[in-house]
């Protein structure tokens, strides 16, 4: 039962208690992830100086001077964050066998707490896709496809079929940290999201998944895809713990210049009881074609339910939505373009052996280094960034970007407090369905409804709502105002509360969860 | 309108990748008719937007040499260094015309 509780209630007390040792606690995740492997999750596990960092951990414990909060537990970072030591390979052959000689800005302050870095996690490559299925290590198996709630909704076609065939997607990039947290083998992950990167698959897993407000966390060590869109994602299974792991990563960073200089205080979520001071926006737009029936009608309930709670409801309107991903379009793969330049060979990462010149070596090592996907969009983004497409595109796109940043001005200055918005078009698909469209085509349908949050900046979380009738997670989205984020996790916390979200039943978690924790209560039994 | 040997194969010299195959040219093809829509959008009199922090002052630190001297970490990464230099193969030389390049373009 321990690994199923949120950090704040029970973890911590147990750690400092003593009824629990980090190094306990570190061996079961590393069994846990041994033991689910199958769904490629991790593709590095630190075993060696996870262990270490537990033991030290330990030796603070029994001191009674634990860092923090976060003093051993059990973390997972997605494979785009640089780690001192720990292969970084953001899922490509470009980065394959690249250690990296620093930690991004959000792991070492994760490790100055003391927190016990587990491993990196799988992703789509270089972060672009929205299934993590386009990753050069393969696909990553959302936890739920073994989940007793989907195997009981599922109708096997033939005696044949099993679940090798039926199993779905996580959702993407961030698809193995999601998948990590969703499947206990972590407390925490850190995700990434430029597009919806950390939200789409924590709606498909299960789990919370928030997207802090531009400026607000460090992007520095975190590979970047989109500068002016990308940053780092916090996954976890309850709210409260999202909110603990922001308070240990927001702040400005001097190696970010993009961070901003305000103070950040860490704040505790307050239990909400009272909404009638709130009012929620629900954006009519965001009715998008493709949003299935059953979403729909969660997203008019979870409306009701802010309602007759006695919030103030109301419909807004957010005009330029359906130009979003359009938008999005042209200047991920402008700023693309620009990013992936840096790899060629010449100071890290995969290096061609074709010796006539070093432009013929860049482009053998890019031919050789990157997939389909990336290498589409560092073709589109030059394109739309050619003298004569200069203004006609990108500077066109950036014109409409701030259209769509000022329709949330708009919104939020008429009053409105919090959007409520669904996460994703449906469910999980399977992975057999899912990759019969092209990675480009999957992107522009699934990030429709949480792009708009990375144009403007806006902190936005996605929060696990109920099963589907496949059985299948499926999770609303909050978005609030900018640095709001206390404002906007209390009512998350409180949706939390009101919804109960149930909890994945696993054979492979019930199997190492047995037996040597017994009186824990499950903070979200509650 | 469909884009040009000429200008894929311009792509091809700025971006250093390739288009690999025909399935690589009509992913750009169906980028372009996506980003069309664009053209849709009214943006008159609308300033482009760099980025959403544009009201704040850009963050400048004191000129203080505060870390360096790794060398050592940084060189550990590349494949190929002599004493303390990374090493490339000769400069200069522009990549071959579309006509002598190995490239799916060839054909077209």
């Amino acid at each position: 039962a321990l690994l199923k509780d949120g950090l704040r209630s029970q973890v911590s007390a147990a750690l400092k208690e003593g009824q629990a040792t980090p190094t306990e606690l570190c061996q079961r995740c590393l069994a846990l992830i041994k033991s689910t492997k199958f769904l490629n999750a991790y593709i590095t596990v630190a075993e060696e100086t996870a262990l270490k960092q537990a033991e030290e951990s330990e030796e603070r414990y029994k001191r009674g001077q634990p860092l923090g909060i976060l003093d051993g537990i059990p973390i997972a970072v997605k494979d785009n964050f640089n780690t001192a030591g720990i292969e970084t390979t953001c899922a490509s052959k470009m980065l394959k066998g690249y250690i990296s000689p620093y930690n991004a800005t959000v792991v070492q302050k994760l490790l100055d707490q003391g927190a016990v870095l587990l491993g990196k996690t799988n992703l789509d490559e270089f972060a672009m896709g929205s299934g993590s299925t386009d990753g050069v290590f393969g696909p990553v198996r959302n936890p739920w496809s073994y989940s007793k709630q989907y195997k009981e909704k599922s109708v096997p076609k033939s005696h044949f079929e099993d679940e090798e065939s039926n199993w779905v997607i996580t959702g993407g990039s961030s698809g193995g940290s999601a998948a990590a947290v969703s499947s206990f083998t972590c407390f925490a992950a850190l995700g990434s999201d430029t597009g919806g990167s950390t939200r789409n698959p924590a709606a498909h897993c299960g789990v919370v998944g928030l997207k802090p407000t531009y400026g607000l966390i460090s992007r520095h060590g975190l590979i970047p895809l989109v500068n002016s869109m990308d940053v780092p994602g916090i996954l976890t299974r309850c709210v409260d713990d999202a909110a603990i792991l922001l308070g240990s990563l927001a702040g400005h960073d001097p190696k970010d210049s993009t961070t901003i200089q305000d103070d950040f205080k860490p704040f505790e979520l307050p239990n909400l009881t009272d909404v009638s001071k709130l009012s929620i926006g629900i954006p009519k737009e965001y009715h998008a074609p493709g949003l299935s029936s059953e979403i729909l009608a969660l997203w008019s309930k979870a409306a009701d339910l802010f309602k007759n709670a006695g919030a103030k409801v109301v419909e807004v309107s957010l005009p330029h939505t359906r130009y979003s991903i359009v938008c999005y379009h042209v200047l991920c793969t402008a700023e693309v373009a620009s990013n992936m330049a840096r790899f060629d060979g010449l100071e890290y990462g995969h290096r061609s052996d074709k010796k006539d010149s070093t432009e013929s070596m860049y482009a053998a090592t890019r031919r050789e280094g990157f997939n389909d996907v990336v290498r589409g969009r560092i073709l589109s983004g030059n394109y739309f960034l050619l003298k004569q497409n200069y203004e006609k595109y990108f500077v066109k796109a950036q014109k409409v970007r701030r259209l769509i940043a000022n329709d949330f001005v708009k919104v939020f200055r008429s009053g409105v407090d919090i959007l409520l918005t669904p996460t994703t078009l449906s469910d999980a698909a399977p992975y057999t369905e899912f990759i019969q469209e092209d990675n480009r085509t999957r992107s522009a349908q699934d990030d429709i409804l949480t792009q708009a949050a990375n144009m403007a900046g806006l902190p936005a979380v996605n929060v696990p709502t109920a099963l589907s009738e496949r059985g299948l997670p499926v999770g609303l989205q909050f978005i609030g105002r900018s640095f709001q984020e206390k404002q906007l996790l209390t009512v998350a916390k409180w949706f939390e509360k009101q919804v109960q979200f149930p909890v994945i039943q696993l054979e492979e978690v019930k199997r190492h969860d047995n037996g040597v924790f017994q009186h824990q209560k499950s903070a979200s039994f509650s | 309108q469909k884009v040009s040997v000429e200008v894929l194969d311009h792509l091809e010299h700025l971006a250093l990748v390739d288009f690999r195959d025909s399935e690589g040219v009509e992913r750009l093809q169906k980028a372009i008719q996506f980003a069309d829509q664009l053209h849709e959008v009214n943006t008159d009199g609308v300033e482009p937007m760099d980025s959403v922090l544009e009201d704040r002052c850009l963050y400048l630190r004191e000129d203080d040499v505060t870390e360096g001297n790794c060398t050592k970490d940084l060189l550990e990464n590349a494949r190929e260094k002599v004493e303390e230099y990374f090493v490339a193969p000769p400069g200069n030389i522009p990549l071959p015309k579309l006509e002598e390049r190995d490239t799916f373009l060839q054909g077209s």
